[in-house]
């Protein structure tokens, strides 16, 4: 099939969907390539990049004709949805929550559409998620926009000069991109604190350096699909006390809380901004929906009261080269799974929970949203049930085993009684010596380490070789047949003793420490 | 050398093998161990051959050179991989030696007792012959079935319970008889005993099947001790008793220790025919799909990795593969990778087995673990390879209460972010159970043999 990749008409979109790396894996699908001259130039890939990976460049009219894909990275607008022919698929952001209409509107021209920012969280479907790949470049690029404007190192110095102490940076919302600004600020020498309402990401933070802030609070925000959801009031207040808190130390705040499908939550209000030192950095990444921060502006830097309020919402698109690298790939993955078969024709499948999810428009009706995916990040409880029974039965036993011991202690001293009483003296003085040397057994062998069980066995079947000793003492017989007898019997016994302390050599000599 | 001094010197040597055995509780001690093991057999067949009743020197020097040359032969020359098969063989040995040693006994006119004594002295005879001629054949047969000679799937004879109590009734019913009777008629009780042992011997072990044999072997280690003990008791040796008793209690905890790790009784193990019962599955349940990785994935992941665990099994020693294990292991943790390595009980087909094997292959043993102690490491390991191993990480032993296999301890690999399964097929383990770890998000099929997977990962990395 033809795919198609305009060049992105958002203004100040840098990004583009197709990279000349990523063209040559999607074609070895079997797909025919098109790119609108002077897509990827914002994003340092020349007209010649992709000519030189068999990508057809052509101009901004001839794009939109005969083609059965689209791939972009913002979706459409109604003036290019104009030129999109029947039977096209789309495969671009969309966010369908928000373009209901729109979404109608071209699932009635039959147009098919794959929302990169609808692909279900599962493990298998990762290599495909757009928004976890940007979430990544925009916490990281909001630390870099925060060291832009904070006027300070972020590492703490002691220089001639004097001490220069390090910056604190707190981090809330440890999702992708919270993680990625903690990873970033962490390495440029900050002091960084992080708050997510979902306790699995205590861990997380921890693995990148932060320190977690916990609230003396028991309540788990973990909802569906590794996303956040909305808390209690009881917690929001306890968690506003604590940001009222901090602030006041807090050189640098980064917010990314975001709850799927609501306007994002405000958590710094204008008395926290208020209580900052001058001259320090907010950089607010939910300021698409609405902000995190009251004060904050889409697209603009805000000064109160001396503190910076970065509303940037393009931060993917200011690293445009590493963006479009990984969106590529993601779109690259996306393409992969719609076409099983690798011969250029894609398959919509729609029992496939991957492909279903991100479906936004199929065959002229519109399949959003999709059923919700069931997993959660973390793996769910193990089914208790089961284990416990296993977990019972030694305990069970125990008490079982313990009248089972008494019991066969009272029957063997019953059976040595009845054997003493008919027994020769010299045979019970044997017969000491025998249950003493098992007691003697029974304690040293369960101190025998288990990876020493091969040499023990072969250790063990070369003294009990010692039963050459027996065969020793009857090969003097004057009988000739006792004599044969022992012969064999010293010579196999004489193998054993010989083989099994020789190859328990050889083994031992083999266990070394590292 | 007076009988004082002999008496002496068996008391030596018997602390010495206590010694010996207390030795191997530790890598560190365990070569001194052996030497303890060596220097009280020395002891001992010296105060032996020194006895004023010994005399026939020439016929038992032959017969302890030409031995001795022969077992040094089989140590010198043994795989690693076969030692199940040599430990099997040499049990076979000390059976055999303790049939001859006791009919020797029988026959020998030196030895004449009367009244109580005789009789107890007939009943040891019959009982060391009757243990030994068990042991010889049981270990045939186990040497046979490891090393391919005989067909490892248990043998399923009809009524094989009765055939076998009808043995042993028969059993007794002819030591009732030898008991009381002349030296002839003895002669003829002990050797139609001697065959129904032996044929007992061969029926017991054909009825287990080819991954129960970390149980048989031990069993056959702890008759062998008692065979020896009990050849002790009729020459009224004390240090025969001693020793017999030392390798009777250490087969006796093995087999004990073999059985708990596979949650089976030791009776329902000796019985025989596991897994071909009609097994009470899951029920046709739909599995899923597994997923097929190849080696230079694996490598990406391995080299990536932090923490990885390799489980080794069976296949492990039948691919050979322990060789390129270890350079793998070798070239992770040259780039800095944390590997490690899990032991189940029962994998392999010795107690220990993979440990030797791994020790040959030259892989630290401070690196291999039991499953006791790695178990909880699961969960912060990246990547769990496990090379020819089944039943021994099937977490349907936990999760699944119909589980033939229900309550075997197993090592809980699930837990690690991705589980790396090399295998040849789909095929079910021993127990005949499907491992529902294959179908798992995190795991990756490597199909292939062992050996050149694991050789494959290390070309790629």
């Amino acid at each position: 099939m033809i795919i198609s990749i305009p060049k992105e008409s958002y203004s100040g979109e840098r990004r583009v969907a197709l990279t000349p790396e990523s063209a040559q894996q999607i074609q070895k699908l079997g797909h025919r390539l098109r790119i609108q001259s002077g897509a990827g130039v914002l994003a340092e890939f020349s007209d010649q990049d992709y000519q030189a990976a068999d990508v057809e460049v052509v101009d901004a009219e001839a794009i939109w004709r005969d083609t059965d894909i689209i791939m972009k990275v913002r979706s459409v607008n109604e003036e290019e949805a104009q030129k999109v022919a029947a039977g096209t698929t789309l495969i671009s952001f969309f966010w369908p929550a928000q373009n209901q209409a729109f979404l109608q509107s071209l699932a009635e021209r039959n147009i098919n559409i794959i929302a990169m920012d609808s692909v279900p969280r599962l493990s298998r479907s990762q290599k495909m998620d757009a928004l976890s790949s940007m979430a990544n470049i925009g916490g990281y690029r909001a630390i870099v926009e925060a060291a832009n404007q904070f006027g300070r190192f972020f590492t703490g110095q002691v220089t001639a000069a004097g001490k220069v102490p390090p910056a604190k940076v707190m981090v809330i919302g440890a999702g992708v991109a919270g993680l990625a600004a903690i990873g970033a600020a962490k390495s440029m020498g900050a002091i960084v604190r992080a708050f997510d309402t979902r306790l699995e990401a205590k861990e997380q933070v921890e693995s990148l350096g932060g320190e977690f802030l916990m609230l003396e609070f028991e309540e788990d925000g973990s909802g569906e699909g590794g996303y956040a959801k909305t808390m209690s009031k009881e917690f929001i207040d306890a968690e506003m006390a604590m940001f009222r808190e901090q602030c006041k130390e807090i050189d640098i705040i980064v917010t990314t809380a975001l709850i799927p499908g609501k306007p994002a939550p405000e958590l710094i209000t204008q008395d926290m901004v208020e209580s900052m030192k001058s001259g320090s950095v907010i950089v607010d990444l939910a300021a698409e929906q609405g902000g995190n921060c009251k004060l904050s502006v889409a697209d603009e830097i805000v000064v109160h009261n001396g503190v910076k309020i970065i509303g940037y919402t393009d931060l993917p698109s200011r690293l445009a080269t590493q963006s479009s690298q990984l969106y590529a790939t993601n779109l690259r993955h996306m393409l992969t799974d719609l076409t099983p078969d690798k011969d250029g024709q894609i398959n919509i499948n729609m029992e496939d929970e991957v492909i279903r999810g991100a479906t936004a428009a199929h065959e002229g009706k519109v399949t959003w949203p999709a059923p919700p995916p069931k997993l959660s990040a973390a793996p769910p409880p193990p089914p208790k049930q089961a284990v416990a029974p296993v977990a019972d039965a030694p305990a069970m036993s125990a008490a079982s085993k313990a009248k089972m011991t008494f019991a066969a202690m009272g029957a063997g001293l019953l059976a040595l009684l009845g054997v003493g009483s008919v027994a020769p003296a010299d045979f019970m003085s044997h017969f000491t010596v025998f249950v003493l040397a098992c007691f003697v057994g029974y304690q040293v062998i369960w101190s025998v380490t288990p990876s020493l069980h091969t040499p023990l066995m072969s250790v063990t079947n070369a003294i009990s070789g010692i039963i050459v000793v027996g065969a020793l003492l009857q090969i003097s017989s004057p009988s000739g047949a006792v004599v044969l007898l022992a012969f064999i019997a010293v010579l196999i016994a004489s193998i054993n003793v010989a083989g099994g302390f020789l190859v328990t050599q050889r083994m031992l000599k083999m266990f070394n420490k590292g | 050398m007076a009988m004082g001094t002999i008496t002496a010197a068996y008391i030596a040597s018997a602390i010495l093998f206590i010694l010996s055995l207390s030795g191997l509780s530790h890598q560190e001690s365990s070569r001194r161990g052996n030497w303890y093991g060596i220097i009280g057999m020395t002891i001992a067949i010296v105060a032996t051959i020194l006895n004023p009743a010994v005399n026939s020197y020439g016929f038992l020097l032959v017969a302890m050179v030409v031995g001795g040359a022969i077992g040094a032969r089989f140590a010198a020359r043994v795989e690693m991989t076969q030692m199940p098969e040599l430990v099997a063989i040499l049990h076979s040995f000390v059976g055999l030696a303790a049939v001859l040693v006791g009919f020797a006994s029988y026959i020998d006119p030196n030895a004449q007792f009367e009244g109580t004594a005789k009789t107890i002295h007939d009943v040891e005879i019959y009982l060391g012959v009757l243990i030994g001629a068990v042991t010889f054949t049981g270990s045939v047969i186990a040497f046979g079935k490891l090393s391919g000679r005989v067909g490892s799937k248990p043998l399923m004879l009809p009524a094989r319970h009765w055939l076998n109590l009808g043995i042993l009734v028969a059993c007794i019913l002819i030591g009732n008889w030898f008991i009381g009777a002349d030296k002839s008629a003895g002669m003829v009780a002990l050797i139609i005993m001697t065959l129904l042992a032996f044929a007992f011997g061969v029926h017991m072990v054909m009825a287990i099947g080819g991954a129960d044999m970390p149980v048989v072997i031990s069993m056959l280690n702890s008759y062998s001790g008692w065979a020896a003990a009990a050849t002790g008791f009729m020459l009224s040796n004390d240090l025969l008793i001693v020793v017999g008793a030392l390798v009777g209690s250490s087969g006796a905890i093995l087999s004990y220790i073999m059985c708990r790790a596979m949650n089976r009784n030791f009776v329902s193990v000796i019985m025989g025919g596991f897994g071909t019962t009609s097994g009470s599955d899951e029920g046709g349940e739909d599995q899923g799909e597994a997923i097929a990785i190849s080696a230079e994935e694996v490598a990406q992941l391995v080299g990536d990795a932090d923490e990885v665990v390799i489980v080794p099994g069976y296949g492990m020693a039948v691919a050979n593969a322990q060789h390129p294990v270890s350079d793998l292991t070798r070239m992770l943790k040259d780039r800095g990778v944390n590997v490690r390595f899990a032991i189940h009980p029962v994998a392999g087909r010795m107690p220990g087995h993979m440990n030797v094997l791994l020790a040959e292959a030259n892989v630290a043993y401070d690196l291999v673990l039991e499953m006791d102690e790695i178990n909880d490491d699961f969960p912060g390991t990246d990547v769990v390879i496990v090379i020819g191993a089944n039943d021994i990480v099937n977490p349907s032993a936990l999760e699944n209460p119909n589980s033939p296999i229900a309550g075997m301890p197993v090592l809980e690999v699930w837990n690690a972010k991705t589980v790396i399964v090399s295998k040849r097929s789909m095929a079910t383990g021993y127990a005949g159970v499907e491992n529902p770890l294959f179908f798992r998000d995190n795991t990756r099929m490597l199909f292939g043999d062992a050996k050149d997977s694991v050789d494959a990962i290390r070309q790629a990395l």
